[in-house]
């Protein structure tokens, strides 16, 4: 018997059951009602659950002490940062204490407008991550940002000539040292340019404890004090800034949720100095981020059905196999097809691709209208890219068809269902229920690379950013490893259990 | 009742999976239960709730549970045997009773071991910690409680593969979607009634208060479950042809 007549003799099998069609169409259809059930609202108004967003899409923080002035056309901007302090929240309940937050930035930027969520460049000194350069949020360049790197007096350059805005630094005012060029497609002819100073949400693991409750966040300030700021070009005569001293709005509103909600911000503000200005802030100019700061749904968790959905595909997997040592009927399949491991790859990839073509299905419709009914009810949805959405409903259809692999792989293996089944779900769904429950993020993190839970990660729909400070556990939506590489882990555990049941058929009587 | 009581054991103790399941259920909860001590190395200061970590074994012991449940009735349809077993015991409701008492019998000797073990590992492994009998006690009430709900399912649906999946998609995936849940009262409410979410309340020594349900209480959402699956395999069995 010819492969192609094996392939469709198995199809013949699956599809003539009931229980396993009905089961595998289950499986579709708890995914689909998880994912759109409307019952899953937000309470937040309108006004909260739009935050702002940023020229390429995603959902940004945009909240700092801005003093500027208008520039017209090309020019440039030079000033020397003399010095960068700040304030840290105290977690033990006492009031804030000094230190700089990593990511504490102060500099020189040039934006258009102050709209929250519009297009700007900013070369900064950083808390611990030296001169950087960063533009349009999510891109960010400078040394290593593993690296520490204690913050230095400097002085800084940003020159805008057409779409192109260009960052220099130097330590004497006379050799400067290029820092990288940003392209800000269609920023218009008259922008803004000037100094600011910012700082995130600082949060810190008090401990590695059990789950995060050890660990808080809350707004940390800095202070950059800024001489002899210099410009060249067409700007307009007066430094324009937030009336010193008192606790402005900031020049971008756009933080979402978390920075708002605190009635009484830290102290900010812009004082002018004898030879320049002092402009202290809080808050971030970055991409919003889920977790510890984040408050809104993201594709990944419309998708939640996927665990109870690969349930009924694991029993299906695993008895589509077993189930035939059960009646003895694999003594007529070998009989009808003597190739053993003809057999076994024909079980594999009629049960994976049935699954992947429902999973595809399900998480598609899932992915498209889920967000939608969110909307309605009143939830934030996270900005996913077409790419990404892509990404996470094949990598949902995939990890579904291959845990459906590894199901009827055990079931060859062990040849008793009910145990193909208790093994399938336990080494899949159990080490990602420790996870996000009781391990700590070392041990979780250790975890999702080993065991096939690992390729939840096709799944993870918001990136992790270097450039943001945040605790990015499982539990929060972020993984370990890459997509492609939770993919291959579970690829690997796949084809050794399918190899190991391969050896055992050949080698065993039926 | 004896005579039926007396062929159940028989069946259990010659069957050749059963007492490597027992032996399984002891070691998957102690070895998880050493894990997870050995992962949460926290020093001075540390807010976990360390008994329940000394427990946490028993998140893995109840998939072992659930087979032996599983396959104490469901085993019996695949083979046809229930068939000779209700010739033998045309008392429906007794020998379903039979199968629920060994069962329990022997997954409670699993459990005390199992939970044991855990207690001493999480002596040896965690930092000092106060000994308190609840959780311990209430784990292997728990562990009991799932072999119950396992065996209801199982003479419900008739597949011991059906009937782990079902077991082990309440235990596993439910705490994972309530989690999911943007809704926090819903959220919430589904922790209350998850047969695991709110079982494993018993195990808690910590924050009392902030629990979605007291310790008691949650072991009591189990044992609901446990019952209402009991009463769901006996009506079936009684009203429907083996």
């Amino acid at each position: 018997m010819t492969f192609a007549r094996v392939l469709h003799a198995e199809w013949t099998k699956l599809r003539t059951v009931r229980g396993w069609v009905l089961g595998l169409l289950a499986g579709a259809a708890v995914i689909l009602a998880l994912g759109l059930t409307p019952s899953r609202g937000g309470s937040c108004d309108v006004s909260d659950c739009t935050p702002a967003h940023g020229p390429e899409g995603q959902a940004v923080a945009d909240q700092f002490t801005y003093v500027h002035r208008t520039l017209t056309g090309d020019g440039s901007i030079t000033a020397r940062v003399a010095d960068l302090t700040g304030r840290l929240p105290a977690f033990d309940g006492a009031q804030t204490r000094d230190g700089l937050a990593p990511w504490a930035k102060a500099g020189l930027m040039i934006k258009d407008g102050t709209k929250a969520g519009s297009a700007y460049a900013a070369v900064m000194l950083t808390g611990e991550h030296g001169v950087r350069l960063q533009w349009n949020y999510v891109h960010d360049e400078g040394v290593d940002a593993g690296a520490k790197v204690k913050p230095q007096p400097v002085w800084l350059r940003l020159t805008r000539a057409g779409d192109t805005v260009t960052a220099e630094k130097s330590a004497d005012g006379t050799a400067w040292v290029a820092v990288g060029s940003a392209r800000l497609p269609g920023l218009p002819a008259t922008v803004t340019a000037g100094m600011f100073a910012t700082s995130p949400q600082y949060s810190e693991q008090v401990n590695e404890s059990v789950v995060l409750s050890g660990v808080s966040g809350a707004p940390s300030t800095a202070t950059g004090t800024f001489e002899h700021p210099v410009t060249t070009g067409t700007f307009s005569a007066d430094w324009e800034g937030p009336p010193g001293g008192a606790a402005p709005e900031p020049a971008g509103t756009g933080a979402p949720d978390g920075a708002r909600a605190r009635s009484e911000g830290p102290q900010t503000g812009a004082a002018p100095t004898a030879d320049g200005w002092t402009v202290t802030g809080s808050g971030d100019i970055a991409p919003a981020v889920s977790g510890a700061a984040g408050g809104s749904v993201t594709i990944s968790q419309t998708l939640v059905g996927t665990f109870l959905g690969l349930m009924f595909v694991v029993v299906v997997g695993a008895v589509f196999v077993a189930g035939e040592y059960r009646r003895g009927l694999i003594r007529t399949s070998l009989a009808a097809a003597p190739r053993r491991l003809h057999l076994l790859t024909a079980k594999a990839l009629v049960l994976g691709g049935a699954v992947f073509g429902l999973g595809l299905a399900a998480a598609a419709v899932v992915v498209a209208f889920g967000p939608r009914v969110l909307r309605g009810n009143g939830a934030a949805v996270a900005y996913a890219s077409a790419a990404t959405q892509v990404r996470v409903v094949a990598g949902t259809a995939l990890l579904l068809a291959l845990c459906a692999a590894l199901a009827a792989g055990f079931g060859a293996l062990l040849r008793k269902g009910v145990t193909a089944v208790t093994v399938s779900i336990v080494v899949i769904v159990l080490p990602y229920l420790l996870s996000v429950t009781v391990l700590p993020l070392r041990a979780s993190d250790w975890l999702l690379r080993v065991t096939p839970a690992a390729a939840f990660a096709l799944q993870q729909s918001e990136p992790r950013w270097d450039q943001v400070d945040n605790i990015y556990s499982p539990a929060d939506g972020y993984f370990p490893l890459p997509a492609w590489g939770g993919l291959a882990v579970l690829a690997v555990w796949v084809a050794v259990v399918l190899g190991g049941a391969g050896y055992r058929l050949r080698r065993r009587d039926a | 009742m004896r005579t039926a009581l007396h062929a159940e054991w028989t069946k259990l103790r010659t069957s050749p999976g059963s007492w490597w399941l027992l032996v399984g259920v002891a070691a998957a909860t102690i070895a998880l239960s050493a894990l997870a001590a050995v992962a949460v190395s926290c020093r001075a200061g540390c807010t976990a709730d360390l008994p329940k970590v000394s427990l946490t074994g028993v998140q893995l012991g109840q998939a072992v549970v659930a087979i032996l449940a599983a396959l104490v009735i469901g085993n019996e349809y695949t083979t046809g045997m229930m068939r000779v077993s209700l010739a033998a015991v045309p008392g429906r409701t007794r020998l379903l009773a039979a199968k629920a008492l060994v069962l329990l019998a022997t997954t409670s000797v699993a459990a005390v071991a199992g939970v044991a073990g855990s207690v001493l590992a999480g002596r040896a492994l965690l930092p000092a910690h106060a000994f308190v009998w609840r959780p311990v006690v209430g784990s292997v009430l728990y562990l009991e409680l799932v072999a119950l709900l396992g065996l209801g399912l199982a003479a419900a649906v008739r597949s011991p593969a059906g009937a782990a999946g079902i077991v082990l998609a309440l235990l596993y995936a439910w705490p994972i979607v309530a989690r999911a849940v943007t809704d926090k009262a819903w959220s919430r409410r589904l922790d209350q009634l998850g047969p695991g979410t709110a079982g494993t309340a018993v195990q808690a020594t910590k924050d009392l208060a902030s629990l979605p349900i007291g310790p008691w209480a949650g072991l009591g959402v189990l044992g609901l479950w446990a019952l209402g699956a009991l009463v769901l395999g006996w009506l079936l069995l009684v009203r429907r042809d083996a």
